[in-house]
């Protein structure tokens, strides 16, 4: 043999430390270990799957991701491999299917999917998955996002040779407080009970029976309860389980899902909001391996119902006299109406009470129109509690590092400013998504002793009925910004539903209020949407320096170290390698 | 939307199923003797595979107590660090676990093909009425009939390996081939004297 032999295949992927696998006739190159059926779905060849979840331990329990495998024929003693033109050797085809969840691939492996052997054990397993199941799709939630119906409809066959009794099991069991379970509509892929074993670590769920009996239970006088319990609705392939705060509300195919980042803790839990129209109907986890991997908490994820509640601020409201009642008011005059009324106060008499639940780009508008009004007594309300050690931080509020790095303000000096509030140092205050009254600690009294009080909010509270002007603002769900959460990672917001009735959003009324009040130099204040906003602030600060509303992306970026970590993320690295 | 309410299976679970045939086992209780017996067991294990004593535990349990209570099935979990749904979960798997309580003297009927073609399934039926229950009782979620003085209870079982001679019933641990009417007369007579 001539040292001009061509490099076959097999070495030049090893010493890639990958394998070649032919999948429906053509080559690809993994990395040595890789799923069948992750290799499968990377290069866009669909292997369904209901048991296999890549965040948790491979059950291959379900038996649709069956497909055809082949490898080289076993070489007699002292026979040498052969290979053809490519450098491949021929691949030997088992006539049975196997699991591709289970198995990874292995240098020459073949794989189809395409095949008569796949198509049949597809259309078998999906058959045997029917025989007891009650199709109870016009009243199932998950009809529209079923694997059990998507498969049926790629996979399965129109007719149903099953003309026995089905299996009667347990319907609408109430499996716990956020959760119901129909074990009829249940293919026993046992995510659930892999989820809560693996990683909430309570082992509340499991299976009971045998055969066509088997079926997911709670032991008697237990319930799912855990603060985890509704992922389980997300990773359940079909409609087995299902959340008792979204049941029959509303077909999924109605839904529009915006993907956005929750705003309950540091985390910045990134999520989808599912809305129709102006109505948000449901929150649902968004894969983020960096900050939230697929879960999230139920109290984060059912904390969504203020949006739409009839607290809500739907025009700018106007005390004129002392004594009277708020009053409705159009924008404009009243704009200028503040903007006179915050010239003629002393500035050593004025003090902002920011939010830490403020965009980046509200919060750099908010330093500005401090700046401008020669404001120093100007903070955030802090909320630290405790870390759940798993995916609520301790900081409760979502932009804590954001007001950090744009106000210079972490909450430390608030005290100081509700006692000047206390004792009449502070005159005027100007109050951004925040009620006072609750943890900051200033009582509605002390509040109607102020000469002048300009309130933000998007919902009624103390706050707001003691105000002299309230200019109403929008939830997370109705406006773009992007925040920086614990760890240092940018983030965006989107909006999912328009402002409702007059309000707008806050990074709009403090720019328009900037305007009023005479700022001319701040290309912000010529901003048409938070991403201009966010454009000049890359250039003002080194942490944002390069970082546009683009390629912030859906999955954010780091911009800062803060050396804080979020729990399970940290137990899921050593897994993940 | 409201919905009626099903039966909660979790509830149908925790369900106390009385039987007759308590009064001739014992009642479970956790005593020095029992904790010291599941050491034994456990220690059959390596180290940290305290879970594979579930199954011995269990027919330890049952061959005391006649059957598996939700009270040892709470032991059992603690015991081998499991959990009570996964013993559950392996209780409710075999058909030889019981969760009822037999009767003093549990009959085990073969009526997998061979018994059955043999006269097993009518023998079944004759069997029921000798020692006075009514076979409709015998159903998927509860294979086992027990008798109101307690002392008998019966159940179809699948195959006893014993094919050759059929049809085949097992009488507590006793094996008895080749069984006919006057052969089953025998002995329930025999085992009433026992008694």
């Amino acid at each position: 043999m001539s040292s001009e032999q061509p490099i076959l295949p097999k070495d030049a992927a090893a010493a890639e430390g990958k394998v070649n696998v032919q999948i429906n006739g053509k080559w690809h190159r993994f990395p040595k270990g890789t799923r069948i059926a992750d290799a499968c779905n990377s290069v866009g060849v669909h292997v369904p799957c209901f048991c296999y979840h890549p965040k948790l331990s491979v059950a291959g329990s379900c038996r649709m991701c069956l497909v055809e495998q082949g490898m080289p024929p076993r070489l007699a003693p002292g026979a040498t491999p052969t290979y053809n033109d490519d450098g491949y050797q021929t691949i030997q085809w088992m006539p049975r299917a196997i699991v591709a969840c289970a198995n990874t691939v292995a240098e020459n492996m073949g794989i189809r999917t395409d095949g008569t052997v796949c198509r049949e054990a597809r259309r078998a397993v999906l058959e045997f998955l029917l025989t007891n199941h009650p199709l109870d799709c016009p009243i199932c939630d998950q009809a529209g996002e079923c694997k059990l119906q998507e498969y049926t409809a790629d996979y399965g066959q129109p007719s149903h040779r099953f003309t026995e009794a089905k299996i009667k099991k347990g319907k609408n069991i109430s499996i716990g407080p956020r959760v119901n379970l129909d074990q009829e509509r249940c293919v026993l892929c046992r995510r659930c009970v892999r989820f809560m074993k693996e990683i909430v670590g309570e082992e509340t769920l499991g299976v009971v029976g045998r055969g066509g009996h088997n079926a997911i239970a709670c032991y008697p006088g237990k319930t799912l309860d855990s603060n985890y319990s509704m992922n389980v609705v997300d990773i359940c392939p079909v409609g087995a389980m299902t959340s008792k705060d979204f049941r029959f509300k509303m077909r999924v195919w109605f839904l529009k899902s915006t993907p956005t980042i929750d705003v309950n803790c540091g985390t910045g839990t990134n999520i989808n909001i599912w809305t129709r129209e102006q109505q948000v109907y449901r929150i649902t986890p968004r894969q983020n391996d960096e900050v939230n991997s697929c879960w999230m908490p139920d109290d984060h994820r059912l904390n969504y119902k203020y949006i739409n509640a009839p607290e809500r601020l739907l025009t700018p409201l106007i005390r004129t006299d002392a004594e009277a009642e708020q009053q409705p008011a159009a924008w404009e005059p009243l704009l200028r109406a503040v903007a006179e009324q915050l010239r003629l106060c002393k500035s050593s008499e004025l003090a902002i009470i920011a939010s830490a639940r403020l965009t980046n780009e509200e919060l750099y508008l908010t330093k500005h129109l401090a700046d401008l009004l020669g404001i120093k007594a100007l903070d955030i309300v802090p909320r630290m509690g405790e870390s759940d050690g798993m995916l609520i931080s301790a900081d409760r509020n979502p932009n804590t590092t954001g007001a950090k790095l744009i106000l210079g303000r972490d909450g430390s000096s608030l005290p100081d400013i509700v006692r000047g509030v206390k004792i009449g140092r502070i005159r005027s205050l100007i109050v951004l998504g925040e009620d006072v009254t609750a943890e900051a600690g200033i009582s509605a009294e002390q509040l109607g002793e102020l000469d002048y009080l300009l309130v933000v909010a998007h919902s009624e509270s103390p706050t707001v009925r003691a105000a002299d002007v309230v200019l109403p603002g929008v939830t997370f769900a109705e406006k773009y910004g992007t925040m920086i959460n614990v760890t240092g990672r940018i983030q965006r917001l989107n909006r999912a539903i328009e402002p409702l009735g007059e309000a707008r959003a806050d990074w709009d009324i403090l720019r328009a209020l900037l305007q009023e009040c005479g700022e001319a130099t701040l290309k912000a204040v010529r901003a048409t949407s938070s991403m201009d906003i966010l454009e000049e602030m890359s250039e003002q600060f080194e942490a944002l320096s390069g970082v546009t509303w683009a390629n912030i992306g859906n999955c954010g970026r780091p911009v800062l170290e803060t050396g804080v970590t979020i729990p399970l993320i940290e137990r899921e690295k050593p897994r993940k390698s | 939307m409201t919905m009626t309410e099903q039966p909660d299976v979790i509830e149908v679970l925790a369900e106390a199923k009385p039987s007759p045939g308590e009064k001739y086992y014992p009642p479970f209780e956790v005593t020095p003797e029992l904790t010291e017996k599941a050491k034994e067991y456990i220690a059959m294990y390596p180290e940290g595979k305290e879970l594979s004593a579930v199954l011995p535990l269990i027919h330890l349990v049952q061959e005391k107590h006649g059957f598996i209570c939700p009270q040892s099935v709470l032991w059992i979990a603690e015991t081998c660090r499991s959990t009570p749904i996964h013993v559950q979960g392996i209780v409710s798997f075999y058909p030889g676990i019981r969760t009822r309580c037999p009767g003093k003297w549990h009959i085990r009927v073969c009526h997998t093909i061979a018994c059955a073609l043999s006269g097993g399934e009518e023998l079944l039926t004759y069997i029921c009425e000798k020692i006075g229950v009514d076979p409709k009782t015998m159903t998927d979620a509860e294979p086992m009939a027990v008798s109101e003085d307690g002392l008998w209870s019966i159940e179809a079982v699948e195959c006893l390996a014993n094919c050759g001679f059929g049809p085949n019933i097992m009488i507590n641990d006793t094996l008895y081939s080749q069984m006919d009417r006057a052969k089953v007369d025998a002995l329930v007579a025999e085992y009433s004297k026992k008694a």
